[in-house]
């Protein structure tokens, strides 16, 4: 959404002509919402200039991420090195800008693990009147009061090496990650989803709905689901931040990607002997970590301003 | 009470068994053997490896071992630690204090920072003071406990040289030297987990706050010609408390989590930092219990939960 957006949108209203105008307008409602939280607007240009530099900086800083260079060993930020230098003089801007692809790579696969596997299991919950919703409740509360770190842990020290074995190191590890950080983050968004759809279902445009014959596939997917996707939405946003988090704290732990893997999170590991001479390798990524998921939150939280029903009026 | 304590024990049991049940089910699914460890060790003969299986009950069926494994851990036999070659419940239970320490007193902090800034915003919603105690907020929560870790040592530690960044347990000193030396340690750790966990509850405590300070009732007892001060403290503060509560039980997995990495960038000698040493040695008796024991405090602590709940809502009824 850009800035010329009133010419733009009524022109393609005009063209698209037998779509009607109201259609647009939520939405619409919803970005002059969202403007009006200046920390989210500034968040939502910082986070897409850092992906605009993730993406685009293979293409112009061509330095390999594993280019040793004994000469350069933990220089301070320089014109040849930006960032400056690790212990094998490897540069670290090239390094971070590659973490940063795996970084908000796994955050944004497992929110929508987490998202998928919510809403599904909110969505069943939320429409069956029979014991199926309360079983699955039941699921959800056990599963909120299980320790998430500890049992990611134990799942990728358990899991591991089979993976690696099957995907390749990187591979294996990436789908573990984001399998069980997704897999451990759904319930919030379930419980979102039901309680959504259990108002939602008793409202009178899904009673027409099924008065008219709609399935129950249909009335959920066309009727109430665009109906509750604003929570779920918020909630996805800071699904990724907490997703990205998790990774960080995997690799800070030794136990994420493999060392050849230049994620935030294994540079600030390999960084944190060597504060007291090279506080800059710590520095560069803590603050990308910081400033990723900083602006997420402010997002989520303007998102929640525009979105969420529960804050009009 | 007594009936109302008895009743959510009830209720912890199932989740507790739900939890071992998971457990057990991820370690049964898991590739490759427990016992990998010995069939690599080339001292120790097949023979020697068939009878520790057959001893062991590896090849049953899967539902009589996780019988037997929560039968054993029932009786308190929790196994025999592969590296440390003693027993793990001794292990955990040396272990156990630090972590109670840093926890309960990060969270002593926690509530000390976010009940006057939450409530503090909550009286004058959207003024300056509450903007940027929510600016402050997201930076706190947005902060990852191992970066604020690393921040703190770098400034108090190697910059200012003021305070130790290892945590020890045998400090050789006695009396209040000692006490002083435990608190210098005590004071960077507790305050990366003390920070996160306040920066989250302050916005919970500030909504909570906002939500009740509209009710009729606190406009009954200010019209009754009580002090501001006496209606937000008796009045609306307690109302306010109740789902802040839920939400901070609600949080306790995350803050074991924090507690786990506190532990591991300060050295302190908790169950969260023998649990990544056991991943990092291959223990599996360790990582299973120390995992079992986490999921038992997290229980633990949501039964605290619902007593306080008892304590600050007498509308819930303690039958």
């Amino acid at each position: 959404m850009d800035g010329s957006i009133l010419a733009s949108r009524s022109a393609e209203i005009a063209a698209a002509a037998q779509r009607p105008a109201r259609q647009f307008s939520p939405w619409r409602e919803a970005w002059r919402r969202f403007r009006r939280h200046r920390l989210a607007l500034a968040s939502t240009f910082i986070l897409l200039s850092m992906i605009a530099a993730i993406a685009l900086a293979p293409f112009i800083w061509k330095v390999a991420i594993n280019d040793i260079d004994f000469t350069a060993r933990m220089q301070t930020p320089s014109w040849a090195h930006p960032f400056g230098t690790d212990d094998l003089g490897q540069d670290l801007l090239a390094r971070m800008l590659y973490g940063g692809r795996i970084s908000l790579a796994v955050g944004l696969s497992a929110m929508t693990v987490a998202l998928t596997v919510g809403t599904l299991i909110g969505a069943v919950a939320g429409m069956s009147r029979g014991w199926v919703g309360p079983a699955l409740m039941w699921l959800t509360d056990l599963f909120l009061s299980l320790p998430a770190l500890p049992l990611l842990l134990l799942v990728i020290y358990l899991f591991r090496d089979a993976l690696k074995t099957a995907f390749g190191p990187e591979g294996g590890v990436f789908i573990l990650i984001v399998i069980v950080i997704g897999g451990l983050r759904w319930m919030p968004v379930a419980r979102l989803v039901r309680a959504q759809f259990l108002s939602l279902r008793e409202k009178e445009f899904v009673e027409a709905a099924r008065a008219l014959g709609a399935t129950k596939t249909r009335q959920v997917v066309r009727h109430i689901l665009p109906n509750a996707l604003g929570p779920v939405i918020v909630a996805g946003t800071i699904d990724v931040a907490a997703a990205i988090i998790a990774e960080s704290t995997l690799s800070f732990l030794g136990l994420g990607f493999p060392p050849d893997i230049p994620t935030w999170g294994r540079i600030l590991y390999d960084a944190k002997d060597y504060l007291d001479i090279a506080p800059h390798w710590a520095m560069f990524p803590g603050a990308a970590i910081f400033l990723a998921v900083l602006s997420i939150n402010f997002i989520g939280d303007g998102l929640r301003d525009a979105l969420d029903p529960r804050k009009v009026l | 009470m007594g009936r109302y304590l008895l009743k959510r024990l009830l209720i912890a049991v199932p989740s507790l068994l739900g939890i071992s049940v998971v457990l057990f089910t991820v370690l049964a699914l898991a590739p490759g053997d427990p016992f990998g460890e010995l069939a690599t060790n080339p001292s120790i003969p097949p023979e020697v490896r068939e009878a520790l299986r057959v001893k062991f009950g590896l090849d049953d069926p899967i539902v009589l071992r996780y019988f037997r494994w929560i039968a054993a851990m029932l009786h308190g036999d929790w196994g025999f630690s592969f590296t440390s070659r003693i027993n793990v419940d001794t292990l955990i239970l040396q272990r156990l204090p630090a972590t109670l320490f840093v926890i309960g007193s990060a969270q002593l902090v926690a509530l000390m920072i976010a009940l006057p800034v939450g409530v503090f915003a909550a009286t004058r919603p959207y003024s300056v003071f509450d903007q940027i105690a929510n600016t402050f907020a997201f930076i706190g929560f947005s902060l990852p406990t191992f970066f604020t870790g690393l921040l703190l040592i770098l400034i108090f530690s190697v910059q200012l040289d003021w305070l130790p960044f290892v945590y020890r347990a045998d400090i050789d000193a006695t009396g209040w030297r000692w006490y002083w030396e435990h608190f210098r340690q005590s004071i960077m750790p507790i305050t990366v987990l003390g920070l996160f966990q306040g920066a989250s509850m302050t916005r919970y405590v500030r909504s909570a706050v906002l939500d009740v300070i509209r009710l009729d009732y606190v406009t009954t007892a200010r019209a009754k010609g009580l002090g501001e001060r006496r209606v937000i403290i008796k009045h609306v503060v307690r109302n306010a408390l109740i789902p802040v509560v839920t939400l901070v039980a609600l949080q306790m997995p995350a803050i074991f989590g924090g507690a786990i990495v506190t532990e591991q960038i300060f050295r302190v000698p908790g169950i969260g930092s023998l649990l990544i040493s056991a991943i990092l040695s291959n223990d599996t008796p360790v990582i299973m219990a120390v995992t079992f024991v986490f999921a038992c405090l997290v229980v633990l602590f949501n039964l605290i939960a619902d007593v306080l709940y008892g304590w600050l809502d007498p509308r819930i009824t303690l039958g």
